[in-house]
């Protein structure tokens, strides 16, 4: 596979929550137009290491770090980078689907209309909505609450509600894991779709979902010391078929997690 | 082995069932007697009343003849002194809980703060009067008025609204913030379109309780020096004023049995304006939270 240039780069990146190291010393790189997944156990860290690249994890009043990220080559935790600024270049996707309790219309105007937008709001949400593959659901009904949806539909609307700012990647923390299997597998389509225009980075505890739809795959794995470490990080391909770390064997043939 | 067990078993069957029984009539009989209460008191009053509530009692005003006496500047006296109550303590109340619940860092300090208000809630309401007579009708010279009485009254149900906007902001779950906060939006962005919609039926829940607090407050007033006899309704912020309660207060101490009939009719308008602020407060409530749900 021929690598494109990195969008995100972490370098020594630590984790701490209070005095407790969580994460140490992760370097990985992220590639443009790629889906990187992060897998690994419960409780190893990979929605923090993910939360670390939109800086979500400054809401967490406890949480420090040290080394860097780098976001297109500039460090996201400078002391002069304001981390609103950050959060509508980064997309996200959470866990749940979280909608807000508004119109279908206005759950994907929110992101502009915060920012600022000043155009055609109307085209700009049906083009989110279409990159989305939600338009042909929603196209008569965008004055719905978004609660009227579909656990899998709020799903898409979420994504289209992070297009909507036109992000240049879009992070997704566990983004089917509470879907029924059909609408985990539309998601999983259309990220495919939108890696052709994104980069995408998905925390799965899905091995599956991994190896389907990424295209790098990063295993963190927490050592006797509770503290998680990048074991492997390299082509999927080659993570599931080759793994150079027992570790990383031992967890994808189910042998623990 | 099983068969003792289970014959032991069917033996307390019935005990256990019978205790169910007990329990269950004990509290039909504790809500009776609540509603009891209430429906004597009613009943009381409207028989006591019912005759007097007519169109010139509502447009009288207080007379020395008990026949002639009418509710006008109380009931003015209330709707203005309660409805700005209202408005100061839903403004300052609301504020008050956005910065605990949203901005205030979780330290002890904040700690603190909180239970304190928890307290205030509880302190005894003629010493807001107290407090109301010295800093808002002697130190800030605000007079025995609306303005001065509103304060007071506002002051007393604040920490009723802060607690209850609390709870309400405080039940909007995080993924919601998460949602604004992860796609740009500023901190106040977040609370102003994304919080507060949410937790304003909550919040307007709170409101009520405070509005009927404030509405059959009487010992605050007094101390403060809300007047008792009142030939004129409030022509502005510094008029002096009386309320509904201080008047019913007024004729019941009265020897003659035409005055009580008057303080029985100004209980049921008492009543009929309470009621009518709540169903109000519901009614915007509902409408909202439908809005929400879509």
């Amino acid at each position: 596979m021929a690598r494109n240039p990195s969008i995100i780069e972490t370098k020594q990146l630590n984790v701490f929550y209070g005095t407790t190291r969580v994460i140490s010393d992760v370097d990985m790189d992220v590639e443009t137009h790629r889906i990187t997944a992060i897998i690994g156990p419960s409780g190893s860290g990979k929605s923090t290491l993910l939360r670390c690249f939109n800086r979500m994890n400054d809401l967490i009043p406890s949480f420090h770090m040290t080394g860097s990220v780098l976001f297109g080559g500039q460090d996201l935790y400078d002391a002069s980078v304001d981390p609103t600024e950050i959060r509508y270049q980064i997309g996200m996707v959470f866990q749940r689907p979280n909608p807000f309790p508004k119109s279908i219309f206005d759950n994907v105007a929110f992101g502009p209309r915060v920012n600022g937008f000043k155009g055609d709001l109307n085209g700009l949400v049906e083009d989110s909505i279409r990159r989305a593959a939600l338009w042909d659901e929603v196209k008569d009904r965008l004055r719905e609450s978004a609660l009227s949806l579909s656990g899998g539909q709020q799903q898409r609307l979420c994504i289209a509600r992070a297009l909507a700012v036109q992000p240049q990647i879009i992070l997704m923390d566990e983004p089917c894991s509470a879907l029924d299997p059909i609408s985990t597998q539309s998601i999983e389509e259309l990220m495919r779709e939108l890696s052709n225009e994104y980069s995408i980075v998905i925390v799965t505890h899905n091995m599956q979902q991994a190896a389907r739809v990424s295209d790098y795959t990063a295993f963190l794995n927490p050592g006797e010391d509770k503290i998680s470490e990048l074991i492997e990080f390299g082509e999927t391909r080659q993570i599931f078929t080759n793994p150079t770390d027992e570790r990383t064997e031992a967890y994808i043939t189910g042998r623990f997690g | 082995m099983a068969e003792i067990v289970r014959g032991q078993f069917d033996r307390q069957m019935r005990r256990r069932r019978l205790h169910g029984q007990i329990f269950h009539i004990l509290c039909l009989v504790s809500i009776l007697i609540g509603l009891g209460m209430l429906a004597a008191l009613l009943i009381n009053i409207f028989i006591d009343g019912w005759q007097r509530v007519n169109w010139s009692f509502l447009t009288s005003f207080p007379s020395r003849h008990p026949e002639g006496a009418g509710i006008k500047a109380a009931l003015f006296g209330s709707i203005y002194v309660v409805a700005l109550a209202g408005a100061l303590a839903f403004s300052f109340g609301v504020a008050a809980a956005i910065y605990l619940e949203e901005y205030a860092p979780r330290n002890w300090f904040a700690r603190i703060i909180q239970i304190n208000i928890a307290n205030l809630a509880g302190v005894p309401s003629i010493v807001y009067g107290i407090l109301g007579l010295e800093i808002f009708v002697r130190f800030l010279d605000l007079g025995k008025s609306v303005l001065a009485g509103s304060f007071t009254l506002a002051l007393l149900v604040l920490p009723i609204v802060i607690i209850a906007a609390e709870e309400a902001i405080r039940a909007v779950p995080p993924s919601i913030r998460e949602g604004g906060f992860a796609l740009g939006a500023t901190r106040w962005q977040t609370i102003w379109r994304l919080v507060l919609p949410q937790a304003f039926p909550g919040i307007l829940t709170g409101v009520i309780l405070a509005v009927s607090r404030a509405v059959g407050e009487t010992a605050p007033l007094i101390v403060m020096g809300a007047l008792t006899f009142v030939p004129f309704t409030p022509d502005g912020p510094l008029s002096r004023f009386t309320v509904l309660p201080i008047q019913i207060f007024n004729w019941v101490s009265r020897p003659q049995e035409g005055f009580h009939e008057a303080a029985a009719a100004g209980i049921i308008i008492l009543l009929v304006v309470l009621l009518s602020m709540n169903a109000l407060a519901v009614l915007l409530r509902n409408r909202f939270q439908r809005r929400l749900e879509g």
